[in-house]
């Protein structure tokens, strides 16, 4: 297939450009571009970042397969990075994946047949103290996870709607 | 203030104002006068060294990790030979246990920016980058925001504030690479390559972005830097511990009644962190071992806990660090040979490979580890263990090595017993 980036991502790209002494240091900026219009960035989008920037296509392969965000095939229509790590293993992030896992029919790694979630298993995310927690398609943060969260946001995920984006306050917080 | 005086501590970092992210709310409440005054009081500040002295006199330890004395960092800069200088500031926080720089992101941003822009004229820096985890990507665009609007009010750009400094401030976006956070590899991954660490010497301050001189700090150490202005060395060096003082954003997680970020001064006791600012322990549950600042930093027993505070000399007597001051907090049912095994698999999946000892080292480290875990281990595996360690220490490019290493090291010297209960087949009788 061949991936055309518009007129809009266009101009974006020449403003990233302006960033850098080096028209190479675009290149994960224009990745995130490219994977925010297509959802993927698999082998031809790859080649069209290179194309547009003037590089070679093997630089953008191996920066693209360097970083973990890049999602170097197809996902599902939301991708749901849950984390296991240290602090959210010692919360219960294991329980929390099975709990997903089993809801969707799915493993870590895979995406449902009607292509709508892809669940994966991911490194601490900086959110420690609200364990266990996951990522909604490299955007939102869904902290606190209980079963009955996890079943709420499937829902709300499955209806269209965003999930709300959460905002912590400082401990301590005085209230006025 | 000193540390025992924690429940009057009032907060500079992220302190109790409503709208503090909004440019209006800052300036409102005194915001970018540090910057202003730098630039324009030529009494107060003969020029860019004496902020430089200044800030070396406060001795704010890194806060990324290391601990290294920020202004003593900004004197290793050669001096200006007219072309490109960089300041690279490290927002990639990704190690285990950590989640504070997100706060000032969202919380305080233009404390930050203020305190690059005072950094970056202290050093003559041409152009800022602070490269943020591609996760963040919420904290990004907040990031993005607040730099937009310091151009417009004319904090950032051309001949600032009337003066002879002009600079430009860039937001960079990770995309998923722990190893990122490292500085040189950070530098790499700003120059749109892979996150390879570089080999020193040659030191960022001579040859770092673009091969030009380059600092990188921490988002929270660059925080400190327009309160140290405002209120002077004296006042934050005389907060908290004497040797590694200030007011310092902890995180705590695991198993406490109140994980979170607070913000107080250095050297707190680790219990009373735990038992008073974070509430005690979950549902009432004995305390079992904490990790003082991020997972790379040695495990210390309960036991041990006595009398040690949250800063550097303090946590050294129990051979452990502050870090990065995100304390993991484990409780009497954690298990520790899970726990080491899942720090291990992330080191293992972090390391980018580059040098045999930790490509191969944390590998090793990762699937002994999972043998233990899943019963086959033996006696013998332990020391194999230790002996994988010492091998990478010391021995490769960069510290990711040895932060896989010591909590391997730590938590099986300090936790042998629980290591070798698991190691069943040693004890199997022979008929
Ligand atoms: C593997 C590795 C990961 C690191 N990750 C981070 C990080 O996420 N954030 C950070 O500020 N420093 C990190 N550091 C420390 C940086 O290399 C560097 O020392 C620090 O950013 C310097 O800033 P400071 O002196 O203000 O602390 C890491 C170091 C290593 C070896
Ligand atoms: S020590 Fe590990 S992470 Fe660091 S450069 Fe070597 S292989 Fe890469
Ligand atoms: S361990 Fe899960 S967010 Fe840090």
């Amino acid at each position: 297939m061949a991936y055309e980036f518009t007129e809009e991502d266009l101009q974006e790209i020449e403003k990233i450009k302006a960033k850098y002494p080096e028209v190479k240091a675009a290149t994960l900026p224009v990745l995130w571009v490219a994977q925010n219009r297509f959802g993927h960035v698999e082998p031809d989008v790859q080649k069209l970042v290179a194309d547009t920037l003037g590089l070679p296509q093997a630089h953008v392969h191996g920066v693209a397969s360097f970083y973990t965000q890049y999602y170097k095939e197809k996902k599902g229509e939301h991708v749901l990075d849950v984390c296991t790590c240290l602090s959210c293993q010692l919360c219960g992030g294991y329980d929390i994946l099975e709990h997903l896992e089993n809801k969707l029919g799915i493993k870590a790694g895979e995406t449902t047949e009607d292509g709508k979630f892809s669940i994966q298993e991911v490194e601490c995310l900086g959110a420690c103290g609200y364990a266990p927690m996951l990522q909604v398609t490299n955007d939102q943060y869904v902290n606190n996870l209980t079963p009955e969260k996890v079943d709420d946001l499937i829902e709300t995920l499955k209806a269209g709607k965003e999930p709300e984006y959460d905002q912590i306050g400082m401990p301590l917080r005085k209230v006025k | 203030m000193s540390s025992a005086d924690w429940k009057n501590y009032e907060r500079v970092l992220i302190p109790d104002i409503d709208g503090l992210e909004k440019i209006d709310v800052y300036e409102e409440n005194g915001g970018y006068s540090a910057f202003k005054e730098v630039l324009t009081d030529k009494k107060k500040w003969e020029g860019p060294k004496s902020v430089v002295d200044e800030v070396k006199a406060a001795n704010i330890r890194g806060r990324g990790g290391a601990g290294f004395n920020a202004g003593l960092k900004w004197s290793f800069m050669p001096p200006s030979d007219g072309g490109p200088r960089y300041l690279a500031c490290n927002g990639d926080e990704s190690e285990p246990g950590t989640f504070k720089d997100r706060k000032i992101f969202e919380y305080n941003p233009h404390l930050f920016i203020e305190g690059a822009l005072i950094a970056a004229y202290a050093m003559e820096v041409t152009a800022i980058y602070v490269y943020i985890r591609g996760e963040y990507k919420v904290y990004i665009d907040m990031m993005e925001k607040a730099v937009q609007d310091a151009y417009d009010k004319g904090f950032i750009g051309e001949n600032i504030m009337g003066s002879d400094y002009s600079v430009d401030f860039y937001v960079h976006s990770g995309a998923g690479a722990y190893i990122c956070g490292e500085e040189t590899s950070m530098l790499e991954s700003l120059e749109g390559k892979r996150g390879y660490p570089r080999v020193k010497p040659p030191f960022p301050a001579q040859k770092g972005l673009w091969g030009r001189p380059t600092t990188i700090n921490n988002i929270e150490t660059l925080a400190h830097v327009p309160n140290v202005i405002n209120r002077g060395a004296d006042w934050f060096s005389s907060i908290g511990a004497e040797n590694h003082p200030g007011p310092i954003l902890y995180g705590i997680s695991g198993h406490v009644n109140r994980p979170g970020v607070y913000e107080l001064p250095t050297g707190i006791p680790v219990l009373t962190l735990i038992n008073e600012v974070a509430g005690g322990m979950r549902n009432g549950k004995e305390l079992k071992a904490v990790i003082p600042g991020g997972s790379s930093t040695p495990i210390v027993r309960a036991d041990q806990l006595d009398g040690i505070t949250m800063d550097s000399d303090s946590l050294r007597e129990v051979g452990t660090m502050l870090g990065t001051a995100g304390m993991v907090v484990m409780d009497e049912d954690t298990d520790m040979v899970d726990m080491l095994w899942r720090i291990s698999h992330f080191y293992h999946h972090e390391s980018c490979g580059q040098c045999t000892p930790c490509r191969d080292g944390t590998g090793w480290l990762e699937k002994i580890l999972l043998r233990i875990k899943n019963g086959d281990g033996e006696i013998k595996d332990l020391d194999l263990l230790l002996d994988i360690t010492t091998q990478m220490e010391g021995r490769t490019i960069c510290a990711l090595a040895d932060a896989a290493a010591w909590p391997v090291r730590h938590t099986i010297t300090r936790f042998r017993d629980e290591f070798e209960a698991r190691c069943k087949k040693s004890v199997h009788a022979i008929a």
